[in-house]
């Protein structure tokens, strides 16, 4: 099975555990994913507030090039944004025809050309759900996940609003937590699996985007997961990265490491984490880990103990 | 009224709305039923929720509208758009009520000004590089608008660096005099819309 593929830029280094252990599993699956040779930004969601024809002529450029390079008629996208943006921007410009004259004329200035309809765009995790199947999967599994308790996240943009078609409930989505349990482990209930991670708000308004992550954090907690799966770069950014923040900010203390779904589906292949990208995070994965038996080799050279609470602030000498 | 009648008088606030969403955004369909603010997950935080904008913008109350927080923060999670009982493209609408708050404006005074000035920034590296540049990003952003953030979000730059999620210089497409020439004619091409 060959696929175009469209990393986004998170993938090529906020996420770049994302990209490796994608890679990782969809070879252990057969899957070929070749790259689209010179992709540009999808504009996040920032684009389509500032300006609109440029914004769909950004992400138009990437279906174009798809579409001549001639990898596939089939695009992978394994971020949830960029998902959204280069489905939305197909299904508008098939229909509109005056967007998709507009756009065109703007991809001339460039020399390119893009036919609404000529690249289906899907989702990573909807293509090992339904090209490679639950069963295929299974027979993969090596070391089973079994004891782990995961919380299945979904996040928005993968389920809603299905300008791709609907793959999965909008509300109530099941495939991750389908394939989690194929992997042997245990799926928590998690009653916002479908809720937002709140975007780009940590850097609008922390107050409204920590309230965002802290629902979502205590939600896990609550059901006593040990680890909470992600389909999203920015879903793994918010719930990883600020975290610390969250704890801060209302006096919580969740230890909740985020991880993707191909991390976990490469450890239960049998792939060690260090080929998976893990231990990037911000939120130590490594009781998690444990539980399956996974040991993760400390990466960083160990720090200097803490000096004592009550030491008084003097300087000291490094013990040769 | 006739055909000639409408098209004699000037659109209506929500006739322009509805004519700068791209798509049948279905925004004249709205029955206030409220479904859209009791899914949204900052409604909370925000000044209008969305139901409540759209009476505001039905009755013609422009600036009322185009200051308000509400289009700003919105996260663009959809679960207004796939619950609206009419199909009324929200999400679209947000997006479409921010661009005529900055067009006109309006937005500096939103208690969320911050938020054109990040899409802003964020579209700067993007239209320079090809790629986003999330350190670039940060740097520019926090340090021009909201300085004293910025030294809160010191430590998870450094754990990002640290950890080699974060680069220190741009990457930049091979196309890029291809990209800005398609961006350039876009932005011709869309001028006043």
């Amino acid at each position: 099975m060959r696929y175009g593929y469209y990393p986004g830029c998170s993938l090529e280094r906020s996420a770049a555990a994302y990209h490796q252990s994608a890679m990782a599993v969809v070879q252990t699956l057969g899957i070929d994913l070749v790259e689209i040779d010179d992709w540009n930004c999808c504009g996040a969601t920032e684009y389509f507030s500032i300006n609109l024809l440029p914004a769909y002529a950004l992400v138009a450029r990437n279906l174009a090039l798809a579409q001549d390079q001639g990898i596939s008629n089939q695009l992978v996208a394994p971020c949830s944004a960029c998902f959204l943006n280069l489905t939305k921007t197909d299904r508008y410009m098939m229909e509109s025809s005056k967007l998709a004259a507009d756009v065109n004329e703007a991809l001339a200035a460039g020399g390119l050309h893009y036919t609404p309809g000529t690249v289906r765009v899907r989702h990573l995790l909807e293509v090992i759900v339904n090209d490679v199947g639950y069963d295929a999967v299974a027979a993969r599994v090596s070391k089973p996940l079994t004891g782990l308790r995961v919380a299945a996240y979904y996040g928005c943009l993968i389920v809603r609003p299905g300008y791709g078609g609907i793959f999965d409930d909008p509300e109530h989505p099941t495939a991750l937590d389908k394939l989690m349990r194929v992997l042997g482990a245990e799926v928590v209930d998690f009653p916002l699996r479908a809720q937002c991670c709140g975007g780009h708000m940590t850097q609008i308004s922390q107050e409204v985007a920590f309230e965002m992550i802290r629902r979502l954090l205590k939600n896990a907690a609550d059901y006593e997961a040990d680890v909470i799966v992600t389909v999203c770069p920015m879903c793994q950014l918010n719930l990883d990265a600020y975290q610390p923040n969250v704890n801060q900010f209302f006096g919580t203390d969740y230890t909740i490491p985020v991880l993707y779904f191909t991390q976990l589906m490469g450890l239960a292949f049998g792939a060690s984490p260090i080929e998976l990208g893990i231990g990037k995070e911000f939120v130590d994965a490594r009781p998690a880990l444990d539980k399956i038996g996974v040991a993760l080799p400390l990466t960083e050279a160990p720090r200097r103990p803490e000096r004592p609470k009550e030491a008084l602030p003097m300087p000291r000498m490094e013990e040769e | 009224m006739t055909a000639t009648a409408i098209a004699a008088r000037a659109p209506t606030f929500l006739e322009e709305v509805i004519a700068r969403t791209p798509g049948e955004s279905h925004l004249e369909r709205c029955i206030q039923c409220g479904t859209c603010g009791g899914s949204c997950p900052s409604g909370a935080d925000m000044e209008h929720t969305p139901r409540g904008l759209f009476a505001l913008i039905n009755a013609g109350l422009r600036e009322l509208v185009l200051r308000s927080n509400a289009p700003w923060y919105c996260v663009s999670c959809y679960y207004c758009t796939v619950r609206c009982p009419q199909q009324i493209h929200i999400t679209d609408v947000m997006y479409t009520l921010k661009r005529m708050a900055i067009d006109e404006g309006y937005y500096t005074e939103s208690t969320a000004r911050d938020a054109p000035e990040f899409s802003k920034t964020f579209i700067d590296f993007v239209e320079s590089n090809g790629r986003s540049f999330e350190l670039g990003l940060a740097t520019a952003y926090h340090l021009r608008h909201r300085p004293l953030n910025a030294v809160g979000m010191v430590p998870m730059a450094v754990g990002m660096l640290r950890r080699g999620r974060m680069d220190l210089v741009p990457t930049r497409i091979k196309g890029i005099k291809q990209l800005q020439a398609i961006l350039k004619r876009a932005k011709e091409l869309g001028g006043a819309k």
